[in-house]
């Protein structure tokens, strides 16, 4: 019991908790960036452009189809070769824009598609010009569709900033293996604290979420 | 990068194979895991429901990487020893199945309830109308869900390379770090994901435009 109390030390706990802000600060500017960049990609994949949009899609698919994990290493690992050097938290942030951006222009596209042709018809037959149809009538519906796959989106980069540790970004994961690196007995305690911190942010967005579903219904 | 398969194309194979057959493994039982739970989730029993819906939520909500870590450092410690391999499909199974099942459950509710109460209506019990009624057509609702869930488990199967699971990842982890060239050994391990990958995506994007 006394190795529990120690293991959860103030100084541990404080050391995972600066851990945990730096996960969250990488979430947070992740999902900033990949939101707008995934939309303006999920856009230009739904309007059909000639070749850019057939382009852009093809890369999208690429991205996706890839583990967040070989992006990571190739940006941290691979891109140095080439001479683009970039620190953790930087290489993490990029790598992690990245593939969530791909994963973003995809529910966004999905998002506007499901949204009726006939509410672009009527917006165009009460005089729209087509900018304004999206803007005004089209996006706003398929923002509502869009919530929860974005959300669980948003959830799964937060659990992938994980992933970041491999590449020495001292976030949750990393510190949790530096505390009981020095000591083995915190090892239980030190997952137990991981789950459960990953849990509470995690869960907190997902009702978070339901909770947004509900009002907008 | 031509150089990169031509020399360590034995070790590259070796790592697709592990990747695969991974994957593949996690898949049948995180289906057979998931798809209980998720009828637990439906059964008209309070207790079973608050189980399924614990197990879901807990793994759903923390990292593939801290499960598997789970599995290959602490549980070797307390329980059994454990390689890489199994350690790491351990982990993808626990955690594929909890989207696994709330994927099944989707499925069973949009069943209409109607099929439900014709089959009750006609004498079958609740579970023989869940298994000859209510999951034959459930089952068509979630093939494109689970061909996603399928190649999400192909990439998360990655998270293997942090436990020395031997699959693709860590077999071009470990020829990048011997050889340098990590460039242009990434860019082939990449290659060979998308081998795997891409064309299921493009199928599940058929079959469901098929389906709907």
């Amino acid at each position: 019991m006394s190795s529990l109390a120690e293991a959860y030390s103030w100084i541990n706990l404080r050391y995972l908790l600066q851990g945990l802000l730096v996960t969250i600060e990488v979430s947070v500017i992740s999902i900033i960036l990949s939101f707008i960049l995934g939309s303006i990609l999920g856009i230009i994949r739904y309007i059909r452009f000639p070749f850019v949009s057939a382009i852009v899609g093809f890369i999208i698919d690429l991205i996706r189809n890839l583990p967040l994990l070989l992006l990571l290493f190739f940006t941290y690992f691979g891109l140095p070769q080439v001479g683009i050097k970039m620190d953790p938290l930087t290489a993490a942030i990029a790598a992690m824009t990245v593939f969530e951006s791909a994963m973003i222009a995809e529910i966004v596209r999905s998002g506007i598609q499901a949204v009726d042709l006939g509410q672009m018809e009527g917006a165009r037959s009460v005089g729209m010009t087509y900018w304004q149809g999206l803007r005004v009538i089209v996006l706003p519906q398929a923002m509502k569709k869009m919530i929860p796959p974005l959300v669980s989106q948003f959830i799964s980069l937060i659990k992938d900033t994980s992933l970041a540790t491999i590449i020495v970004l001292p976030e949750l994961l990393y510190r949790a293996q530096i505390i009981y690196g020095q000591n083995t007995r915190y090892m239980v305690p030190m997952f137990i604290a991981l789950a459960v911190m990953y849990f509470v942010v995690c869960y907190a967005l997902s009702l978070v979420a339901s909770g947004l579903e509900r009002r907008t219904n | 990068m031509i150089n990169v398969f031509t020399q360590h194309w034995q070790e590259l194979l070796v790592g697709f194979g592990n990747t695969l057959l991974c994957s593949v493994i996690a898949l049948f039982f995180s289906l057979i895991i998931g798809s209980t739970f998720a009828i637990f989730e439906v059964l008209p029993y309070k207790l079973l429901h608050i189980i399924g819906r614990i197990y879901i939520e807990v793994f759903r909500n923390i990292p593939l990487l801290v499960i598997g870590m789970f599995f290959y450092i602490v549980v070797p410690q307390f329980i059994v020893t454990l390689d890489g391999f199994t350690a790491g499909t351990i982990g993808l199974t626990l955690y594929t199945s909890s989207f696994i099942a709330e994927t099944v459950r989707a499925g069973i509710q949009a069943v209409d309830d109607g099929q439900m109460e014709g089959a009750r209506a006609n004498g079958l019990t609740f579970m023989q109308a869940m298994w000859h009624i209510i999951l034959p057509q459930a089952f068509r609702y979630v093939i494109p869900p689970l061909g996603n869930q399928f190649i999400n488990l192909v990439k998360n199967s990655s998270v293997l390379a942090f436990v020395a699971g031997f699959d693709l990842m860590y077999q071009g982890d470990t020829i990048a770090s011997t050889t340098f060239d990590t460039f242009n050994t990434y860019i082939v391990v990449g290659i060979l994901y998308l081998i795997i990958t891409l064309p299921l995506s493009y199928y599940m994007r058929y079959l469901e435009k098929k389906l709907a």
